[in-house]
């Protein structure tokens, strides 16, 4: 029999679930959650909020500082950097996007399996992601852009299948966990079928654990995938995309005209800080709540 | 509550002879071994219709064992296991069996607090079962998730509200709802009031006995408690050590025990009057201590 | 509250316990005190009074304990019985001064005359090496990695200067004494590879090295199988009465209680409600809650058609209502007057209830008249 006072008395959730995830991480959280919020409205119509043409070079105009009508000023090509930003936006957010998409899906069918079937399947699973760990996701989208050629799907997906045994794991533990819960072991007695136990029940308990590994991997691979743009072996110029901002623009930074690749560098930060400060908050009120 | 099978038994004691000599769990020489230990060595016994076994043990007799494999958790390394007349031995092997056999054991568990999905009301919990068993419209689903709500006494409130607002009792209600929503024609309690308060236990245990009487199910209690058996079973088995020692209707099982281990059980219970006395678990020889 | 007649009256306003423990003294029930209790046989050894505890509980300061008072007199068995949040074991934390943060007291808790809310450093030291405490949970409370020697010396070599060797020879005959042979090779061991019941019987022996002269403990025996409960609970009873400790036990279980100790409070929604001479609680309760609880426990000896049920739940104190009597809801004797205000503990044959209609219900309260057949939550 407990005898311990209960000094926690859970109430019933109030608002949307959103909310009441959003609202146990505090000020930074909150604040973070609204940049992310701002580039991915941007990120969503940003093409069409471009003042002027993200693409037609001027070359009379390369490096020329900031303007009335051009706030961040030209870029190497003469091109208005605030419009390749807001531009940019769309393949510099969806790249990720794509990459934790990937990594979740697959990282939590991985977990659920291996945490349903336990044992021998348990075992395999855990090596080969264990292997899997040994490959750099830069290393994997080298290789994947010398077989199948440069571009975000490739990078993408490479990207994807590092970073999932990251995602796997930790989602491993948790699944388990619940899956040895006594409820289960109900369920299970009541003749309900494997999918539905995991689907309806593993899965979305331990969902908040999925929703803070996705929005630090999502830093995380915005980081990654600018490197690879940068190297050029990602989003292909003269597209718009903050990596390859970088990477066209750094002859500027030794010219005097650091401008236009520290803007990019600059969205990118902040947003992968957004979503680092947002992703650890989330991450420990998933774990505070087990 | 529709009664699983069989017709509703006004008073358990006239059940002996009739109906409720139909056998609906019969284990035979049941064995668990896990690596060099044996966790279960031998037991057999049957459960008649409408009848309640208790199986008494302390910590590592096996008894959770047992009721492990009876509902399929565990598999035996060997014996039998029948339930309504049907081997549950070995792993099922479709989904339809799955779910046959669960209409036909249900079992509830030690743990009000985490034997509900934390995510699911009482009432989708319910629901969840019936969909699985039974293929009733919706609005037949709503008015027997009513009934067996009434049944177990939650409210309106507590068949809307998640685990978490409810206390200890209530999540056990909705748990005995879940299994009863099956309609088992044996429903195992493996400690199930053992986590609760006294004041909450006696509610459960009432509840117990109601549902006994208007259905026809049988109750193997799985538990440590000598009170507890007494107040809701017909007979006994005490395990110790994975071994049956003794075996019989509860009331001679604990006013006239035969097995030393038995005998040490019932008087290690307190009551009023009772005081402990030293060397029950030390062995013959060993100095008392004297002051 | 009546101090008039008894021998030693030696305090007054003490909300009766004392008055409690001397009639106990007369009934013959206090031939257990020990030799260190003798001469000062009348005064407390631990006393709490008026104790209020607040803690933040959602979000604000509530009530966890409200004005308990209790004594315990040198050599006597105290039984603390209620059950989820009626703040039996808040009263412990508060004694063992292990409150949470935060936490905002008001009362007094006095150890041999000292005020212990006030102690610190050396004197907090003193006192811990004076009330010795036994949890339920004996591997929550020893270190893994640490032998059980080691662990059972520490407070001996470290707080009282005894030399090593002089502690291991003392813990190896203490191990003797709860019934482990072999005591040289136990402190040898690690907490692993001992039994449950076995490590309870080690921290036993390791609360008696210090020879305190309280113990406080805090459901010993509740994770504990049947058996070895009766063995361990036998092995604290001889101890405690051999070397004339004084006991508070704190338990969910009236029957354990009654049957160890010489007085047995029942506390509901962070009160004492009822204080007892424990041979006659279960018999001859003062409080319909205690009448209650020991109905509602079935019996080992007879089947009942239905167990007298309490409806309703236990409720924490901070969910209590302030102005009415906590237990009222619950209460099948409850009338208007049990609405009005906050009963008092008042004294009543030998013992205290805190009912409003405890005089009333005197002979009415005993077990064979317990309505039952509730069962509503």
């Amino acid at each position: 029999m407990s005898t311990a006072i209960p000094l926690v008395t859970v109430q019933a959730p109030r608002g949307g679930r959103a909310v009441g995830l959003l609202r146990g991480t505090g000020a930074a959280g909150i604040a973070s959650a609204a940049v992310i919020l701002a580039a991915t409205v941007v990120a969503v119509v940003g093409p069409a909020l471009a003042p002027f043409s993200p693409t037609l070079p001027n070359l009379a105009l390369a490096f020329v500082g900031p303007t009335g009508a051009h706030l961040f000023g030209f870029d190497y090509e003469g091109r208005d950097v605030l419009s390749r930003l807001l531009a940019g936006a769309q393949s510099s957010m969806l790249g990720p996007l794509a990459v934790v998409i990937g990594a979740l899906v697959i990282g939590t069918l991985l977990a659920v399996i291996a945490a349903w079937r336990r044992g021998m399947v348990d075992a395999v699973i855990s090596s080969s992601l264990d292997i899997l760990f040994a490959f750099p996701g830069i290393l994997l989208a080298v290789l994947a852009a010398a077989v199948f050629g440069a571009g975000l799907p490739a990078a993408s997906i490479s990207l994807a299948i590092a970073y999932m045994p990251y995602v796997a794991r930790v989602l491993r533990g948790a699944a388990l966990k619940e899956r040895s819960q006594p409820y289960v072991a109900a369920l299970e007695v009541q003749g309900a079928s494997a999918t539905s136990i995991c689907l309806r029940h593993i899965v979305p308990n331990v969902m908040p654990l999925i929703v803070a590994q996705a929005t630090i991997l999502f830093g995380y691979a915005m980081v990654d995938l600018a490197a690879i743009s940068f190297l050029g072996l990602g989003v292909q110029p003269p597209a718009a995309n903050w990596g390859v901002m970088i990477s066209e623009n750094q002859v500027g930074i030794p010219q005097g005209y650091p401008l236009p690749a520290l803007a990019a560098g600059a969205c990118i930060v902040a947003i992968v800080i957004a979503f680092n400060v947002l992703g650890e908050r989330l991450f420990e009120q998933a774990q505070g709540a087990r | 509550m529709t009664d699983p099978g069989g017709p509703q038994e006004a008073s358990r004691e006239h059940q002996a002879g009739g109906a409720g000599d139909q056998p609906v769990l019969e284990v035979s020489g049941l064995r668990k071994e896990f690596g060099d230990l044996v966790a279960v060595d031998g037991v057999s016994f049957t459960v008649r219709q409408a009848r309640s076994l208790a199986i008494v043990g302390e910590s590592g007799s096996g008894k959770t064992t047992i009721a492990r494999m009876i509902v399929g958790l565990e598999r035996p390394t060997a014996g039998t296991i029948t339930a309504c007349g049907r081997d549950r031995s070995s792993p099922a092997r479709s989904a339809r069996v799955r779910r046959r056999r669960g209409g036909e054991v249900q079992i509830v568990f030690q743990d009000p607090y985490t034997s509900l999905d934390p995510r699911q009301t009482a009432e989708a919990t319910i629901d969840e079962v019936l969909r699985l068993h039974h293929s009733l419209p919706a609005d037949r689903r709503r008015s027997r998730i009513a009934e067996l709500a009434a049944l177990v006494g939650l409210d309106e409130r507590q068949t809307r509200a998640l685990p978490r607002a409810l206390s200890g009792g209530q999540r056990q209600r909705v748990a005995i709802a879940r299994a009863l929503a099956a309609e088992p024609r044996v429903l195992i309690l493996d400690e199930s009031v053992a986590a609760l308060d006294v004041s909450i236990q006696a509610q459960v245990l009432n509840l117990l006995a109601d549902i006994r009487d208007s259905t026809s199910v049988s109750y193997v209690l799985i538990s440590h408690d000598l009170a507890v058996v007494r107040q809701l079973t017909d007979d006994a088995i005490v395990l110790h050590r994975g071994v049956v020692v003794e075996q019989g209707p509860t009331a001679s099982v604990l006013d006239a025990p035969q097995h030393e281990y038995t005998k040490r059980l019932r008087a290690s219970v307190p009551r009023p009057g009772w005081k402990p006395r030293r060397g029950a678990l030390l062995g013959a020889g060993k100095e008392p201590v004297q002051p | 509250m009546s101090e008039t007649k008894g021998r030693g009256a030696a305090r007054t306003g003490e909300r009766g316990t004392s008055d409690e423990g001397r009639r106990r003294s007369e009934a013959g029930m206090g031939r257990w005190v020990g030799p260190g209790s003798r001469e000062a046989s009348t005064a407390p050894l631990l006393e709490v009074d008026g104790l209020t505890v607040r803690l933040r509980v959602e979000g604000a300061q509530r009530a966890v304990l409200r004005d308990v008072s209790l004594a315990v007199r040198p050599g006597e068995a105290l039984g603390l019985v209620g059950e989820s949040g009626s703040g039996k074991s808040m009263t412990a934390r508060a004694i063992d001064r292990l409150l949470p943060r935060g936490a905002e007291v008001s009362g007094q808790i006095r150890f041999d005359g000292a005020d212990v809310m006030t102690l610190a450093g050396a004197g907090l030291r003193g006192y811990r090496n004076g009330v010795a405490m036994i949890f339920q949970d004996p591997r929550a409370h020893v270190n893994p990695v640490r032998r059980i020697g080691d662990f059972m010396t520490e407070a001996l070599r470290t707080n009282l200067d005894v030399p090593a060797g002089e502690a291991y020879r003392r813990a190896a005959d203490m191990l003797g004494q709860v019934g482990i042979d072999d005591g040289e090779r136990r402190l040898r061991q690690y907490p692993h590879e001992l039994s449950g019941g076995m490590l309870q019987r080690v921290m036993i022996a390791a609360a008696l090295l210090t020879e305190p002269k309280l113990l406080l403990a805090d459901e010993p025996t509740t994770a504990l199988d049947v058996t070895t409960q009766a063995e361990v609970m036998a092995i604290l009873d001889d101890l405690r009465r051999e070397f004339g400790l004084a006991m508070l036990f704190i338990t969910h279980d009236l029957e354990l209680a009654a049957a160890i100790c010489d007085r047995t409070a029942v506390m509901y929604a962070g009160q004492i409600v009822e204080v007892r001479e424990s041979a006659l609680l279960h018999d001859d309760p003062l409080h319909p809650y205690t009448a209650a609880l020991a109905a509602a426990r079935p019996d080992i000896a007879q089947t009942a058609h239905r167990l007298a049920a309490i409806p309703g739940r236990p409720l924490s104190a901070f969910e209590a209502p302030e102005d009415e009597c906590a237990f009222a809801p619950r209460c099948p004797h409850a009338r208007d007057i049990c609405r009005e205000a906050t009963p008092e503990l008042i004294g009543l044959d030998g013992g205290l209830s805190r009912c409003a209609r405890a005089a009333d219900l005197r002979g009415r309260l005993r077990p064979e008249l317990a309505e039952g057949g509730q069962s509503d939550d």
